[in-house]
């Protein structure tokens, strides 16, 4: 069909490259915009500084549910459409704990129990009740890691060594019974968790306006940082970390030298699922509310985080839900909230056409 | 066998020239230049530099890791080779993309036969032919206009069956491609080859697990074809195979060519045995 | 658990196997048709009733069947795992409402004829899908998929912005209606029975007169017989797509894409340009999609609510029922799918509350009041609970998850999967002219 002469490998370079060269384009027009509308007063810089803060926070919030994500991806070889939904078990199941723990006594049973007790009278915050919020916590990494192998047992397992395409069928199977389980006990609608009043809040000021942060905007930063270095550590100086990177390089081979796979693949399970738990329970802190669908609503741009940070990185989920949640808050300086989202997709498919292999080069550094 | 009736003029226009008498050909079908080709600090390829002529099997043989698998990637297009050239019937071809060099008249086969497992045998056979009008999608859907995509596909149906006999696979022509045995997809995979009516061939271990009662057949059927005009380039580890039945021998190591030349002139350099050497024979 | 049910899956499968396709459609038809009036019967519904159910069974069958057929072209063929088909449905749809609704009504369209309106909404869809088949032809498979739900999400997300409800380009307005949706076009089937199909209030037409008093007789009113009218012209679209893809499958083309789905490097080596077909495949899918989406909503409102992820997964659901990679299994799978999981679960509603209402007396509000009483043995309060509106709904969308995982478990092929339908215009069962063997 095509008869033409060939090209020269110049051209070859530019054709090979279209994406990436206009990416770097696009980028450089935005901040000369961005700088120039903070001259001309288009926006203020404490507009920015709010948006990077809340970028900051989203961009953390997703790395810590990545994470989870990002280990099951590597060890069994496929995008879990039900991760998602494990973020909202570990919501769910940590916040009706920590409405058990601080409301019992002062409120019917069935209302905590269903999250549906008001949050403004039980008033929940780390300041005011810390050790409910502790137990939250720990509930949702146990409840979430058990639930997790359960599923694993029940679905992946019997398919272990199927095509990716077939296990990610099958998890968006589990996503829906999950959610809709959830809605059938629950009931969907949005709840309170936390209560505003009560949560101690700081106002920065910064330039001529003031940015607010609030104790548990600052509660998730710094679980997020603490337990991807935890994370971090645990899978670079123990034997299952190099078990699990061993896998996740080549299966077969670790399988001939010994590695005892289905016990990696279940302890990956419950500390990925772990995490994901912790990491549901956090973003419903920060958020003071929680749906049932919330996961799912995140899963996407977990992914996103997920893939732009080169799968099966840690490090590389944290960059990615970084890139993700500043990206789409900073999409403000130029679009109406609406395209918040938008933003954050359209990112993620642009560095997905430049560098399939993740920002971190999809070298697997864990 | 009948040299396969021709369908398209782009066809016949492509037909093999039979080599001369005297064996002499004139300019060399494939012309390769240089080629390079490194992944990290690896160079698989470093500068090769061959020849092949029209109307003979010629032989590419090396140690493990000489290079060869690549060498076949680069000229066919599955890899872009860093530098050098791949010049095909007088068109450079380096760098086109695997289904241009095809359409050019240069195919390849692979050295773990790939099938088309939901396939049938008759339906992989029919898949290469080129020039299928029935590829356009309007073609294949309009009424009218499919008459003719009806009539080619029962020239190609036929076209199979022939090149299916010629290999004795035609016993098996309806089955899955899948519940073939190893050898039996290797002839399939020639027969896909054939079928799309090359000037040269480029086989990747074709005698691979290969029985000895097939092989001999599948041998002589290759001689065949080069006496109808076609050109083969080799890659085998079976030495037999090589010395017997291929002429010229190039003898790649370290990704360039270290030797080029007759089977008996190739067997009794001592470079060779020392490449050799560095492994088990 | 599967080895007790692999036994008469695999006997249904045997008795598939020897069945022609009219012939299992044309039975799976009169199965579905038989059990809903018996439903409808059991539920008491007159003559007007069952026929409404039927209709509404086959208009969704219909819509779904053409989904699961376009579907069916990029992954059951081409191996091209598409998780947008519900952003192409949106593209569809909404281009079809902004060129052919009114420019008086809110949102304003540009109100050009209805069919220029259809067509462009389809080209509009196979336009946008084939610039979304770009990253196909660079991505790997579930890269492919988490992109393309990407892009069902951008559609649907500028669909909803406030932005875009309504705006106007060179003077001229448009709009999508933002979070409240738009009015679309009324149904062209109005035109057969209405003199002023446009208006709700229209005199039947002295067609529509003589169609309606007949059917009036007999207790099938006026809204029923124009919604069986269009249910049977939709059956017709469905022959059309499966006859469109019957002949793109079986056709070389239909080889290479079967060629790419197993092995996209042997397709290429045998010198077919696959990113060529890959584009194709995804703009002619697209388009299909776009087509079934106008054909779902027309007469009725555009909602982004309509075009959320979960309706590419019933899509899948579908065509995993019927077999990936067989046109037939794929209208099999749609009527299945829209008959017994998307609607069946509401009449399984109606019939239990018809034989249990009498002692439900109040339905429980939480699962605390419908669980407690089964201390006492009382299940009445967890069945009225379980069985109550929403519940039905959310029990549904689990139902599909365990189908959906078990067939991909355990049967994966689908009812028709495995059955050949062979790639080539002509018949490769025997050799003409040949030996007969």
């Amino acid at each position: 069909m095509a008869t033409g002469t060939d090209t020269s490998s110049l051209a070859a370079f530019v054709r090979e490259r279209p994406f990436g060269i206009a990416l770097a384009v696009l980028v450089a027009v935005l901040f000369v915009d961005l700088f120039r509308k903070l001259g001309a007063g288009g926006i203020t810089v404490a507009d920015l500084a709010g948006f990077l803060k809340d970028g900051t926070v989203l961009g953390l919030s997703l790395g810590l549910a990545g994470i989870g994500l990002a280990m099951t991806y590597s060890i069994l070889n496929f995008a879990n459409f039900a991760h998602g939904d494990y973020i909202t078990i570990g919501g769910v199941a940590g916040w009706i704990a920590t409405f058990l723990v601080s409301g019992l006594g002062s409120a019917e049973l069935e209302s905590l129990a269903l999250l549906t007790a008001s949050s403004r009278t039980l008033g929940v915050s780390v300041a005011t009740a810390p050790v409910a919020i502790v137990v939250g916590l720990l509930v949702a990494v146990v409840l979430t890691a058990a639930m997790a192998l359960l599923i694993d047992r029940l679905v992946f397992r019997p398919m272990r060594g199927q095509r990716g395409i077939s296990l990610l069928i099958a998890s968006v199977g589990v996503a829906l019974a999950v959610r809709y389980l959830l809605v059938f006990t629950l009931q969907s609608g949005p709840r309170g968790l936390t209560a505003g009043p009560a949560t101690p809040s700081w106002d920065l000021a910064v330039g001529s306006g003031t940015v607010t942060v609030t104790a548990h905007e600052l509660t998730l930063a710094a679980l997020a940082v603490a337990l991807m270095l935890g994370t971090h550590v645990l899978l670079r100086y123990t034997t299952f970390g190099t078990a699990m990177r061993a896998m996740a390089d080549n299966e077969d081979l670790a399988q001939v030298s010994g590695i005892p796979t289905e016990r990696v693949i279940r302890t990956t399970w419950l500390l990925g699922a772990g995490l994901t738990g912790a990491a549901g329970f956090l973003i419903a802190l920060e958020r003071g509310a929680l749906t049932t669908s919330f996961g799912w609503q995140l899963l996407l741009l977990v992914f996103a985080a997920v893939i732009l940070g080169g799968i099966g990185s840690v490090y590389g989920a944290m960059v990615g839900g970084l890139v993700i949640g500043l990206a789409s808050r900073l999409s403000l300086v130029w679009l109406p909230e609406s395209f918040i989202i938008v933003a954050a997709f359209v990112v993620m498919i642009v560095i997905l056409l430049v560098r399939p292999e993740g920002l971190l080069g999809g070298v697997t550094t864990v | 066998m009948t040299t396969p009736s021709t369908d398209t003029d782009e066809a016949a226009t492509s037909r093999p020239a039979a080599a001369t008498e005297d064996g002499t050909t004139g300019a060399p079908l494939l012309q390769v230049r240089n080629l390079r080709k490194s992944f990290g600090g690896i160079t698989a390829v470093d500068g090769a530099t061959f020849d092949v002529d029209r109307g003979t099997i010629t032989g590419l043989i090396g140690p493990n890791g000489a290079g060869k698998s690549t060498t076949f990637d680069l000229v066919t297009g599955v890899q872009t080779p860093d530098s050098g050239q791949v010049i095909f019937d007088g068109t450079d071809t380096t760098g086109w993309r695997p289904h241009r060099s095809a359409n050019r008249g240069l195919v390849r086969t692979f050295q773990i036969a790939r099938e088309l497992d939901e396939m049938t045998v008759l339906e992989n056979a029919m898949l290469a032919p080129r020039g299928q009008l029935g590829e356009q999608l309007w073609r294949a859907v309009l009424p009218g206009v499919r008459d003719e995509v009806v009539k080619q596909e029962e020239r190609l149906r036929e076209q199979a069956w022939e090149t299916l006999e010629f290999l004795e696979l035609d016993h098996l022509a309806e089955e899955y491609a899948g519940g073939l045995s190893g050898g039996q997809r290797k002839l399939l995979e020639l027969a896909r080859v054939l079928m799309l009516e090359p000037e040269m061939i480029l086989l990747d271990e074709p005698l691979a697990g290969v029985n000895p009662t097939l092989e001999t057949k599948l041998l002589e059927r290759l001689h065949a074809l080069r006496d109808d005009g076609y050109t083969f380039l080799l890659v085998e580890h079976d030495m037999d195979v090589i010395m017997n039945h291929c002429e010229p021998v190039i003898v790649l190591h370290q990704g360039s060519v270290l030797v080029e030349g007759p089977p008996e002139q190739v067997k009794s350099d001592d470079r060779v045995l020392e490449a050799y050497l560095g492994e088990d024979v | 658990m599967s080895a007790r049910l692999d036994g008469p899956l695999a006997a249904a499968t045997e008795w598939f196997d020897g069945r022609s396709d009219a012939a299992l459609l044309l039975m799976l038809a009169a199965g579905l048709y038989a059990l809903f009036t018996l439903v409808s019967l059991v539920l008491g519904y007159d003559l007007g009733g069952i026929v409404n159910t039927l209709r509404r069974i086959t208009f969704l069958s219909a819509i779904y069947a053409m989904l699961v057929l376009a579907l069916n072209l990029q992954w059951g063929y081409t191996g091209l795992f598409n998780l947008g088909v519900a952003g192409f449905m949106a593209i569809g749809v909404y281009t079809m409402g902004m060129l052919s609704t009114a420019p008086t009504t809110s949102p304003p369209g540009l109100g050009l004829p209805l069919p220029v309106g259809i067509a462009g909404g389809v080209l509009a869809a196979a336009l946008v899908g084939t610039v979304a088949s770009l990253p196909a032809l660079r991505l790997r498979g579930d890269y492919l998929a988490i992109v393309t739900l990407a892009f069902s999400e951008i559609v649907r997300l500028t669909y909803r912005s406030p932005v875009f409800e309504t705006f106007s380009v060179g003077g001229v307005s448009l709009g999508t209606g933002g979070s409240t949706g738009m009015s679309l076009p009324t149904n062209p089937i109005r035109m057969l029975f209405y003199e002023n199909p446009q208006e709700v209030t229209s005199p039947p037409s002295a067609f529509g007169e003589a169609v309606f008093g007949t059917f009036e007789a007999i207790g099938v009113r006026a809204p029923v017989v124009e919604g069986t009218a269009y249910a049977i012209v939709l059956l017709v679209f469905v022959a059309g797509v499966y006859g469109l893809l019957r002949r793109v499958g079986n056709s070389p083309f239909g080889r290479v894409l079967k060629a790419i789905r197993e092995d996209e490097t042997v397709a290429s080596a045998l010198g077919k340009d696959t990113r060529l077909f890959k584009i194709k495949v995804f703009a002619l899918g697209c388009g299909l999609m776009g087509l079934a989406a106008i054909l779902w909503r027309i007469g009725g409102l555009a909602s982004t609510e309509d075009f959320r992820p979960i309706t590419t997964f019933y899509v899948f659901v579908a065509l995993i029922i019927g077999g990936a990679g067989s046109n037939t299994g794929s209208v099999m799978g749609g009527a299945v799918f829209a008959s017994l999981l998307f609607e069946g679960p509401n009449f399984v509603r109606r019939v239990a509350t018809q034989y249990f209402d009498v002692g439900f007396g109040q339905t429980p509000n939480t699962i605390f009041e419908a669980v407690g009483p089964l201390a006492s043995l009382d299940l009445t309060p967890l069945l009225a609970y379980t069985l109550s509106d929403v519940n039905v709904s959310a029990l549904r969308l689990v139902l599909l998850g365990v189908v959906l995982v078990y067939l991909i478990q355990n049967r994966p092929e689908g009812l028709l999967g495995h059955r050949t339908e062979t790639a080539a215009s002509v018949d490769l069962g025997e050799r003409p002219g040949g030996e007969e063997r």
